[in-house]
């Protein structure tokens, strides 16, 4: 899933791709027929960037999923306000109220005329809790917290999961060896007590917020990353451009910073991915165990933690939140597969191109 | 297209194509790769397949054994001893591979599994198909690595690849494509790994085997000397298509297709060896008191950190270079020749010894020094796959070393990109593109053009045409020349290639095992060779010329017997 594969890639079929329209002047050189072809070649020049993002917009499983992602955040962040912004649903996380018809949910899915009481969302759509809270502004408030720790938690781990993998893979050596053996002592640790202990202190002393939880899971989880990201710079570095910027009297922190992490990034972006949705999962059992986010803040973990006895006689406690946990790590996960495939096309289109190769011999 | 050969009258060919096309569906349209060709290999001959990248050759030789990837659609036919191959399903063909063809790959390094023995990896295709079973096959595999002139092939066949020369590995795989008597084989590119005089050995090799076994061999190489020394037919592809076929001698010494006249006309060539010692050396020329020098080293000894030992790659060589001139320092891999070229950029500390540019010891400046020293030095590389960062833009790529070294302003390094695409004849409107829109051979012009971006007063070219093909090689070191000639820079010019030292170089060095050898003026040097290596290195190039190439061989044969009498 490198950078370079794609580039191979890329550049096979140039030399290749070149009849010669007709009414043109036979060319018998190589480098004639070259020369003219970039002097024919028009239309806008489409960048690594570009060819990657076209990839990944042709990634259906990932667009639907992108779709899906954004929908649930923009729910969340709109519907009960953030940040002292007031949102569109009236009623707050915080407010209890009168229990109405023991808490069951208000929306219907189900059309009239197939026997359901009609498209209509109702007074709590999501139902209420045992104290008459609504149960819709609960879960997105719970969704927001997860959302802002996941996404924390991702940029922090993989900003320094780069960090340390581009330093270790491009002076080797003894820094090689402390900055690893550094990341074995964080991946022996486990890590859903190590972040326990941390998180609870860190919340502690910081009154409890959200950023301190999240800045000490991020601070956990880089290991993986660093790993991917040196074995990936030590073959990057032994490329001649990398030679010809040293040569050329480049700063190291410029051949690290301007040459090879910019190279790095299908790798960087993909487990980014993959450290979000890692880091939901992570909150999410670190609050139902009763580390994480404390109550009267909320989090999908911790719904799930409050009202897991309530399974068995109002289910939708822990359905909702749960299913949006579901909703995002697969989402998310989706995300990165279709980023992968981009990054690196050969994986991808195998079935569709044998097909008609057999079409054709037959 | 095809021409009547003498043997056609003798029955089947051992492989033939007829009509064969080819495309590749790829993500933007799709390539047609081969477009049409009819081609045949009789038995016991060598038909070589010419051309550049991109012209097909390599993917018409796939489609004959099958391995093909999935996306490509083949139509036509590929008859492997008279039976079709183009669409045959997987498991008739694997019977097929090694018993009717088999194949010498270019990469001797790769092409033999590191954790086999050679015994395992010999035994394994005649067990394969059922021709000799345990200690039968260890025998004929004993009998085949003695065929293919392996020493004491009876210790050695317990050895793993890693425990012998590049050479023999190639003779390694020679002996599995001949293990079960193939029909034809099919020779990848054969020698182009492999350094001059193991390619000698190796075409002597494959000249012998094709008479004792009676094997069609189709034989795929840009080299067109390869070609002289070995090949019986010649097959020139050009973009997919065949442009000229007939006998070696025919296509070589009078082409006529416009195509294969320029290719040609672009192989450099080397002037002939005087080996009778009646060469009068011209008069050396008088020292030229305004000469000066950029790049002088004196004792230079460089090392490698090999985990603790250390490991000697340059011993004691000196050189000097003066403003204006081009030196080359030529020799085999391992010689050291690179390591020389990496020291000059920085990219190496220097062991002992005085390595100075313009007077400045490189060895003894500080890191910053170090650093504003290397704004007057330009380098090209090798690989122009990897020499350009695959996300800067091709502008970007240019102004690098100007944002490097902080010169000018966004208007004024744009100006100087747009001056140095205009010199290495490129259109301006390239700043934009990214490098993998460009061919090799133009990627390597733009490197040439960063080299110069800042006017360096010493450009490093490490092996900048060996990736290339030769006509885009022709054009590059022409433009090398003709930039060298305005800019007045001073060049070190490393390179395997002798033909190409002599036709660029003032001066040249001749290095093996870290030593220099021999050195001189060029005129001297490589056309009355005074050391023995130089003599066997000149006379392992081969050129593009039959005739001549047959002479050269046996005067070869002659040097060989002369220093070696016992063997």
């Amino acid at each position: 899933m490198s950078g370079v594969k794609d580039n191979e890639e890329l550049r096979g079929p140039h030399n290749m791709k070149s009849d010669i329209e007709p009414g043109e002047q036979q060319l018998v050189s190589l480098v004639e027929v070259e020369d003219a072809e970039l002097a024919r070649k028009q239309g806008e020049s489409r960048s690594q960037g570009q060819l990657v993002r076209r990839r990944f917009f042709n990634h259906k499983a990932a667009m639907i999923s992108t779709v899906v992602l954004v929908f649930i955040t923009l729910m969340a962040f709109t519907s009960i306000g953030f940040a002292g912004i007031p949102g569109w649903w009236g009623k707050s996380y915080m407010m209890s109220g009168t229990v109405i018809n023991g808490g069951a949910p208000t929306m219907s899915l189900l059309p009239s005329w197939l026997g359901g009481s009609g498209l209509a969302i109702g007074e709590h759509p999501f139902g209420q809790d045992n104290t008459g809270k609504d149960y819709f502004a609960l879960v997105m408030r719970g969704t927001q917290k997860s959302i802002i720790i996941a996404v924390t938690v991702g940029a922090v781990a993989t900003v320094i999961g780069a960090i340390v993998g581009a330093l270790a893979g491009y002076f080797r050596g003894w820094v090689d060896e402390v900055l690893m053996r550094m990341t074995d002592l964080f991946i022996v640790i486990p890590l859903l007590v190590l972040a326990a202990v941390l998180g609870q202190m860190a919340g502690s002393k910081l009154g409890g917020s959200i950023f301190a939880l999240a800045l000490v899971l991020g601070l956990l989880t880089w290991t993986g990353l660093a790993r991917l990201v040196r074995g990936e710079i030590l073959s990057l570095r032994e490329r001649e451009y990398v030679a010809a910027a040293q040569a050329m009297g480049s700063k190291t922190s410029r051949v690290i910073f301007k040459h090879l992490l910019p190279n790095t990034i299908g790798v960087i972006v993909v487990n980014a991915t993959f450290a979000i949705a890692g880091a939901i999962l992570l909150e999410t059992s670190l609050s139902f165990l009763g580390f994480g986010v404390v109550a009267p803040e909320s989090s999908l973990g911790l719904l799930i933690s409050q009202y897991q006895n309530a399974f068995t006689n109002r289910p939708w406690l822990f359905w909702w939140p749960g299913m949006i946990i579901v909703a995002i790590a697969l989402s998310v996960n989706f995300l990165g597969d279709g980023l992968r495939d981009a990054f690196d096309p050969r994986q991808t289109k195998k079935t569709r191109r044998r097909k008609k190769t057999e079409e054709g011999q037959a | 297209m095809s021409i009547a050969s003498e043997q056609a009258t003798k029955g089947g060919t051992a492989l033939s194509f007829e009509n064969l096309s080819v495309s590749f569906e790829t993500e933007f349209a799709d390539v047609h790769a081969v477009k049409g060709l009819s081609l045949e290999v009789y038995p016991g001959e060598v038909v070589a397949l010419v051309g550049e990248s991109g012209s097909g050759k390599s993917v018409t030789s796939t489609a004959a054994i099958g391995l093909l990837p999935p996306n490509a659609y083949i139509t036509g036919k590929a008859l492997v001893g008279g039976v079709n191959v183009v669409g045959m399903p997987e498991s008739k063909l694997r019977k097929m591979r090694a018993t009717d063809i088999a194949m010498v790959f270019q990469e001797p390094m790769t092409a033999l599994n590191p954790v086999l023995t050679i015994e395992r990896q010999l035994t394994e295709s005649l067990e394969l198909h059922g021709l000799a079973y345990g200690k039968d096959a260890t025998a004929r595999a004993i009998e085949l690595l003695e065929m293919v002139g392996i020493p004491e092939p009876r210790k050695r066949i317990k050895q793993y690849p890693h425990q012998f020369s590049g050479g023999q590995r190639q003779r390694i795989v020679i002996a599995m494509a001949i293990s079960c008597d193939p029909k034809v084989i099919i020779a990848d590119e054969p020698t182009t790994a492999l350094d001059v005089t193991v390619q000698a050995e190796i075409l002597d090799l494959l000249r012998e085997l094709k008479d004792k076994l009676n094997t069609g061999i189709l034989l795929i190489t840009h080299n067109m000397g390869v070609v002289a020394d070995l090949a019986d037919r010649v097959a020139v592809m050009f973009r997919g298509s065949l442009v000229e076929t007939g006998t070696v001698d025919q296509v070589l010494n009078h082409p006529e297709h416009p195509y294969t006249q320029k290719l040609l006309a672009s192989v450099p060539r080397l002037a002939v060896m005087d080996v009778t010692d009646t060469w009068v050396p011209e008069p050396a020329d008088v020292v030229d008191p305004d000469r000066k020098l950029v790049l002088e080293a004196r004792n230079l000894v460089l090392e490698y950190d090999m985990r603790g030992s250390k490991f000697r790659a340059v011993d004691d060589v000196s050189f000097e270079l003066g403003r204006g001139e081009i030196l080359g320092i030529v020799g085999e891999s391992g010689s050291g020749k690179s390591t020389v070229a990496k020291a000059v950029l920085g990219l190496l500390p220097v062991a002992s010894g005085v390595l100075a540019v313009q007077g400045t010891n490189l060895a003894a400046l500080r890191p910053k020094a170090a650093r504003a020293i290397r704004a007057k030095i330009g380098v090209i590389f090798q690989d122009p796959a990897a020499s350009l960062n695959p996300r800067f833009p091709i502008g970007d790529c240019i102004t690098e070393p100007m944002v490097v070294h902080k010169v000018g302003n966004r208007a004024s390094r744009t100006k100087r990109a747009q001056e140095l695409l205009d010199a290495v004849h490129l259109p301006r409107t390239v700043m934009n593109r990214y490098p993998h829109e460009l061919s090799g051979g133009q990627r390597q012009r733009i490197c040439i053009a960063r080299a110069l971006t800042l006017d360096p007063e010493l450009l490093i070219a490490d092996e900048p045409t060996s990736a290339l093909d030769v006509s885009v090689q022709a054009a590059v070191l022409e433009m090398i020349q003709e930039l060298q000639e305005s800019y007045e820079f001073a060049c070190l010019f490393v390179s395997h290639d002798l033909a190409v030292v002599d036709l660029l170089a003032h001066n040249v060095v001749v290095m093996k095992d870290g030593k220099s050898v021999e050195q001189g003026r060029v005129t001297d040097v490589l056309h009355s060779p005074q050391h023995d290596y130089t003599r066997r290195l000149l006379a392992a190039a081969p050129v593009p010329e039959p005739g001549e190439q047959a002479e050269r061989r046996e005067a070869r044969r002659l040097l060989m017997a002369m220093e070696n009498p016992d063997s």
